[in-house]
């Protein structure tokens, strides 16, 4: 699991004294970035924007699990705040920019963070979910019930609007590229947040809490802040999530969407980076093709199925038994 | 690219119809074409066969939930009976194929939306069918509005579908909560039912249905002795039944649907509420609820209905046509959806064309006469008014099969039972009255 963030380091490291050559990692990372500039040409805007959404969103709910270790059962909530809030703002005011909707958005769910964060992050295990379950569905009925909302119709017809007064963001290959440069720009910011000395205390909070306490480290205040930080980048999904589909809708709300991310970042692998991403385009792609194949009605039970045997056979997801993998490889070789 | 579809579609206009078509055609927005261009354009290519439905098919979507609580409501049912739509039209239309897609929207509208916007955008899609969750067809419409595509709506409980969200583009095909909630209501008080207690659902939808049934109510001199509201969904009714039968109204009214009303209706039974000598009106319930439960316990509900499977020959041939490959008789919402597909390609075969605004048009200007609706009229907003019928449980006793399960008390004239358009919020009508 550790191996591609020590290739990581290691790769950082030499690009950073001696050589300048490209790591492999960093070829993979180019590669990627390059297919997402190119993919909208290839695959239809709107399914990518959904995929990079919820990658987005998974990708938050995992710098808390994977890096912390902290499960959280409610991060639904932090979706649909940043999705109603940026929602409500552009809809009431057309002319509004689209950036600072989303800004709105994001902040919303990082004042809903600190609150719930600070009450969650007294409990651990079952107890952290549990906690954390209980205040998502408090968030549910308070969206059912507020006005704003529209309660079950939810909110709709939000403007697309214009970035800068520039660029058209009705057009779907604007829209997709505006999306794909904010996924690009958390997924840094995560990729930062994880491998900085920051990162480094968070982890050592994951393996063993007592002893980081132990080292002087004040863990509450290190979980609070990641906790926070988790759910300002859930709520930039579900913000940008709004203005792709131009509705915010009960259904982000949900206990089924907390329990989506998880499928997802279980499926693509968790603790690891593109976990999330493999993850979320995985479920997506699926329950799309499935939707519209014969198999319609049964996309709940084959998505159920593919849980449960990843969850036997390959327990640290994709990403994580590839990179396991490469790990003995590379042992081989080495001997 | 419009105007050169416009330019061909007129082309293709038998001479006998050409005035009225040219007229229609300038009544129209947007495409009004110049009449010597659409005079030339018939000159020019009289005699050669032109395209005038695109991509020489007639493709329509099937959106609806598959898999979850609205499957036996709508669900892979409501697909067989666009398809038997579709077959009893022949499978083409004017000698351009039919093609059906479906697709789960898993109650998301989201999932909804997505699937929609994909279906324009890269299927070049005609019309979209089924339409269940009120939210995803609110979502849908709007975007069938942008993208200049037809909706057709069947399953959505929602009034303001064609209230305040209501767009050229689309229709609303079989009952909403307005005549519902007035059908019923009326009828039980015109019959003498005159003190209510309400069990509503706490959200929106509830509180806008408690409001619709206060309204009638009260001024057909009936009165509200009681009011409880019970949180959005709940699985323990009990206290709240027995502060209904404590109330001493002699109806109690569920403002509530799905898994709630069938929940409180359990517990009524369970609490004998009706034995008590108290009635219960449900608001919104369907065969397929009422088959669920049982006659047991939905014995003596009375509810409105927008078509029942047997109401007459024409409703009992068909429904024994759809029970013969579905194994089930049909809800409302999936004779709505046979009816509303065949009124559809009737309109498409009439102006030989699958343009949005023109065969909208046509659906319009046509009554709706079939099995589900008699003299069905559509109205500017995008309602299709047709009667309604209030009907009551049988008991076990009365019921002669499985699905016999309803007496017809009272067929409901649809001008009575549906929102008038002066009080309509809608901008297409608003001020007309």
């Amino acid at each position: 699991m550790a191996v591609l963030e020590q290739e990581q380091e290691r790769g950082a490291a030499s690009a950073g004294k001696a050589s300048r050559r490209i790591t492999p990692l960093g070829a993979l990372y180019l590669g990627l970035f390059v297919l997402g500039l190119l993919a909208p040409w290839v695959a239809y805007p709107v399914f990518l924007m959904k995929i990079l959404c919820f990658a987005l969103f998974a990708s938050a709910f995992n710098l808390l699990l994977g890096f912390v270790g902290l499960l959280s059962f409610g991060h639904a909530a932090f979706l649909a705040t940043g999705a109603y809030i940026t929602g409500f703002l552009l809809a009431e005011y057309p002319g509004l920019s689209p950036v600072l909707g989303i800004m709105a958005g994001t902040l919303g769910a990082v004042v809903l963070g600190t609150l719930f964060g600070a009450l969650a992050i007294r409990r651990q295990g079952i107890y952290f979910a549990m906690v954390t379950l209980a205040l998502a569905q408090m968030m549910f009925f308070f969206f059912v019930q507020a006005p704003f909302t529209h309660g079950e119709d939810g909110l709709h017809g939000v403007p697309r609007g214009e970035l800068f007064g520039l660029f058209d963001l009705k057009n779907n290959h604007t829209l997709y590229y505006f999306v794909f440069a904010i996924f690009v720009a958390a997924f840094v910011l995560i990729r930062r947040v994880v491998h900085s000395p920051f990162g480094q205390v968070l982890k050592a909070i994951r393996e063993n809490e007592p002893r980081a306490i132990s080292l002087g480290y004040h863990t509450d205040a290190y979980k609070l802040v990641a906790f926070v930080l988790s759910a300002g980048l859930a709520g930039l999904a579900g913000a940008t999530k709004t203005l792709v589909f131009q509705l915010a809708s009960l259904g982000d709300a949900s206990w089924h969407m907390s329990g989506e991310v998880i499928l997802m970042t279980l499926l693509g692998g968790v603790g690891t980076l593109l976990g999330p991403l493999v993850g979320s385009g995985l479920v997506i792609g699926l329950q799309h093709q499935l939707a519209q194949s014969a198999l319609g009605d049964w996309v709940s039970v084959i998505l159920g199925a593919i849980f449960v045997i990843c969850v036997l056979s390959f327990r640290s997801g994709i990403v994580g038994e590839c990179q396991r993998w490469l790990e003995k490889r590379k042992e081989r070789d080495e001997v | 690219m419009h105007a050169t579809a416009n330019a061909s579609r007129k082309v293709s206009c038998k001479p006998s119809r050409l005035s009225r078509h040219i007229s229609s055609a300038l009544r129209v927005r947007r495409r009004a074409l110049p009449l010597s261009a659409a005079l030339l354009g018939t000159l020019l290519s009289a005699g050669v066969a032109q395209a005038d439905i695109s991509d020489d098919t007639v493709k329509i979507g099937y959106l609806a939930d598959m898999s979850g609580t609205y499957r036996d409501l709508a669900g892979p049912g409501g697909l067989d009976a666009l398809k038997m739509a579709v077959e009893d039209f022949g499978g083409s239309v004017n000698g351009k194929p039919i093609e059906v897609l479906s697709a789960d929207d898993r109650n998301s509208a989201d999932v909804g939306a997505n699937t929609v916007r994909g279906w324009i955008d890269q299927q070049n899609i005609d019309m979209v069918g089924g339409l269940v969750a009120s939210s995803v067809s609110i979502a849908v419409t709007r975007i069938l509005a942008e993208q200049d595509t037809l909706g057709i709506v069947s399953g959505s409980a929602a009034s303001s579908i064609t209230n305040e969200h209501c767009t050229p583009n689309h229709i609303h095909w079989v009952y909403d909560t307005y005549p519902l909630a007035n059908g019923t209501a009326k009828a039980i008080v015109d019959e003498g039912g005159d003190s209510w207690f309400l069990l509503t659902a706490d959200y929106a939808f509830g509180h806008a249905l408690e409001g619709d049934v206060e309204k009638v109510v009260t001024e057909n001199g009936g009165t509200i002795v009681g009011k409880i509201r019970h949180p959005f969904p709940t699985s323990d009714f009990s206290s709240y039944i027995l502060q209904a039968q404590g109330s001493g109204a002699k109806i109690v009214g569920l403002a509530n649907a799905g898994s709630d009303t069938v929940n409180a209706l359990t517990t009524a039974s369970q609490f004998g509420l009706v034995q008590s000598g108290q009635s219960l009106a449900g608001l919104l319930i369907f065969l397929n609820d009422v088959h669920a439960l049982g006659l047991n316990v939905a014995q003596g509900l009375q509810l409105t209905t927008g078509w029942y499977w047997d109401l007459n020959e024409e409703t009992r041939a068909w429904s024994q046509r759809y029970y013969e490959r579905n194994e089930r008789m049909p809800t409302m919402v999936q004779a709505g959806i046979y009816s509303s597909t065949l009124h559809y390609l009737n309109a498409v075969a009439a102006t030989d064309s699958d343009d949005t605004a023109t065969v909208r048009a046509k659906m319009g200007e046509t009554p709706v006469n079939d099995m589900f609706a008699k003299n069905g009229i559509i109205r500017a907003d995008g309602r299709m008014v047709h009667d309604m019928y209030l009907v009551k449980v049988k008991s076990p006793s009365e019921s002669t099969g499985e699905w016999d399960v309803y007496d017809v008390i009272r067929t409901i004239p649809g001008q009575e039972a549906y929102r008038p358009l002066a009080d309509s919020q809608c901008a297409l009508v608003k001020g007309q009255g």
